[in-house]
């Protein structure tokens, strides 16, 4: 019994300092504040507006760039990832890009956005060489848009998708690939019955793990386009610096309450296919 | 092993050749491309940023003064400084909360293991300005509904501007998930049942068996996790911007406006720190492991 103690603190820390705040946002999310009186009532005003017009628009960018992301991050993430564990001599070059993954994975955020900028921001190194020296010029792109942010974020996301999948790919035995081989299956037929399905479950894992980490930047995104690309993010900050509008504060949390309840989703969908994925290796 | 291969290689003077396996069916070429082209992608930005910061645009030749110049820039000390008190104390509470919890978990509790995982992992997808709006709601209780209590006081001292330790609770939340993997691979990794069971029988309480057998046979798990959470709390942004401390990314992304060079520059130090931190970590884990096995 007093075992059961010894674990106490760390369910009221977390009681307090994560599941308080999230179940404060989903109660909150429904009261409204009077404009005239500032009396408080329940209402579902917040929600309604967050479902139209900007707020929209908002959440299908986010959505978008996320998605998009994702899918990149985790071809691109295990092309690499690929390439780095067949190559022949490959230790050292295995060692350096898993350490390299290890540090650009958390080089996220603020300093990642200057170093963009350094590049082939308006002032960039990279845009004065194409411009001046080759008289190429960029062809209309800007880091300040939906294809800006994509190119930065997969800067941070390769190097997760390959640390997350690596130990799933040392798992994929040799000698299955050489059964395969020795009973005259193609590369294709490989992948399509033996590694396929083995790397499924942790590849669509790590997938969704990118989404929600694109999903929920903000730093990166405050630093580059300040608020000309539609991100839920940049609304919330946006609500909840505003002191004029009466109920901003409501709408804050209505859209955070809206991006919870969306990555809670992506979350059941990701149960759903384990547990199929699972009943299928079976 | 391999020692005895270098005997034997030594003795003989032919090294066995190690089989290589012949190449497949049209094997190779797209791995090369996909090195070379995400290569690339992964290179031009960290050294244009380095030229970026070192060219003297002016004169033409190369200069150091931007990086010189970075002590010195206004408001950095107190930036840098305040993110330094807030990674120490991050990292301290993250362990003191659950060096504890992850021994438990896996010697005692085992019934509580998939609660404690769920709830760890938690932050790993939830949405961190998500998580900042409902802290700032409950923090706006204080005024609201406590005014004059002792637990308001408590409220107004955790967010005190010269220590905020509502950012250091917070971020320990937003670290959960990577000291606790890092922490249960260590205790899976170690046999940790045999050693405490030992320690148990020969008197050791538990206490002492936390400080004289778990810690030390975690060194390495600790190390990690506490180096994970250090580079976390030094680059996050979006809990200090909404509740609105100028921590060390804050004060990177103000001066950004008038002076980008060094703002550049102050982006690739931080850069090199991680990987120096990275490497050091790396390298006491080799040591351990040579001297372990010899």
């Amino acid at each position: 019994m007093l075992v059961v103690l010894g674990a106490l603190p760390f369910f009221l820390y977390v009681g307090v300092f994560l599941l308080l705040p999230i179940g404060v946002l989903a109660v909150e999310a429904f009261r409204a504040t009077d404009p005239v009186t500032f009396e408080e009532s329940w209402s579902t005003a917040s929600i309604q507006a967050i479902t139209e017009g900007p707020y929209r628009r908002a959440y299908v960018g986010s959505l978008q760039l996320s998605v998009i992301t994702a899918v990149l991050g985790t071809v691109l993430g295990l092309a690499l990832a690929i390439a780095v564990l067949r190559a022949k001599r490959g230790r050292l070059l295995r060692r350096m890009v898993l350490t390299a993954s290890g540090v650009l994975a958390n080089f996220g955020g603020i300093p990642l956005a200057f170093a963009f900028l350094a590049a082939i921001g308006s002032q960039g190194v990279v845009t004065a060489l194409l411009t001046d020296t080759l008289g190429l010029g960029l062809g209309g792109f800007s880091l300040a848009s939906m294809t800006g942010l994509a190119l930065v974020y997969l800067y941070f996301l390769i190097p997760l998708m390959v640390l997350t999948i690596i130990p799933a790919l040392e798992a994929l035995r040799p000698q299955w690939r050489e059964a395969a081989d020795n009973l005259g299956a193609s590369g294709w037929q490989y992948w399509r019955h033996v590694g396929g399905p083995v790397l499924a479950p942790p590849v669509i894992g790590a997938a969704m793990l990118l989404f929600a980490s694109a999903f929920a930047a903000y730093a990166t995104a405050k630093a580059l386009v300040g608020s000309s690309v539609p991100l839920v993010t940049l609304q919330i900050a946006d609500a909840l610096s505003s002191n004029v509008v009466v109920g901003a504060e409501n709408l804050g949390k209505a859209l955070a309450l809206g991006m919870v309840v969306i990555i809670g989703l992506v979350m059941v969908f990701y149960a759903w296919v384990q547990r199929r994925t699972q009943r299928w290796l079976s | 092993m391999t020692a005895l291969a270098e005997g034997v290689a030594g003795a003989g003077g032919v090294a066995p050749t190690t089989p290589v396996r012949p190449g497949r069916r049209g094997a190779g070429g797209w791995r090369y491309v996909v090195l070379a082209i995400l290569g690339l992608y992964f290179l031009v930005p960290i050294a244009a940023s380095v030229w970026f910061t070192i060219r003297d645009r002016g004169r033409g030749t190369l200069t150091a003064r931007y990086y010189t110049g970075i002590p010195g820039a206004e408001g950095f000390a107190e930036a840098f400084t305040r993110s330094l008190v807030l990674a120490v104390l991050t990292v301290v509470l993250a362990l003191l909360l659950m060096v504890p919890t992850v021994v438990l978990v896996n010697l005692r509790l085992p019934r509580l293991r998939i609660t404690v995982e769920v709830l760890t992992l938690m932050p790993l997808v939830l949405p961190p300005i998500a998580l900042v709006v409902g802290v700032r709601s409950v923090l706006s209780w204080a005024p609201d509904y406590f005014l004059n209590t002792p637990l308001a006081e408590a409220f107004f001292a955790i967010q005190e501007p010269s220590l905020p330790w509502i950012l250091v609770f917070v971020y320990v939340v937003l670290a959960l998930p990577f000291v606790y993997r890092a922490l249960d691979a260590g205790v899976r990794g170690a046999d940790l049942r045999t050693l405490t069971e030992a320690a148990r029988n020969l008197g050791a309480s538990w206490p002492r068996v936390l400080v004289s057998v778990v810690l030390p046979v975690l060194r390495t798990s600790v190390l990690n996790a506490a180096f994970l959470t250090f580079a976390l709390v030094l680059g996050e942004f979006t809990i200090a911007n909404i509740l609105g401390y100028e921590t060390f990314p804050m004060w990177i992304l103000r001066i950004g406006g008038s002076l980008p060079q060094l703002s550049v520059a102050v982006s690739v130090l931080s850069l090199l720190i991680t990987w120096a931190l990275l490497l050091l970590i790396s390298a006491l884990d080799r040591r351990r492991g040579a001297k372990e096995s010899s």
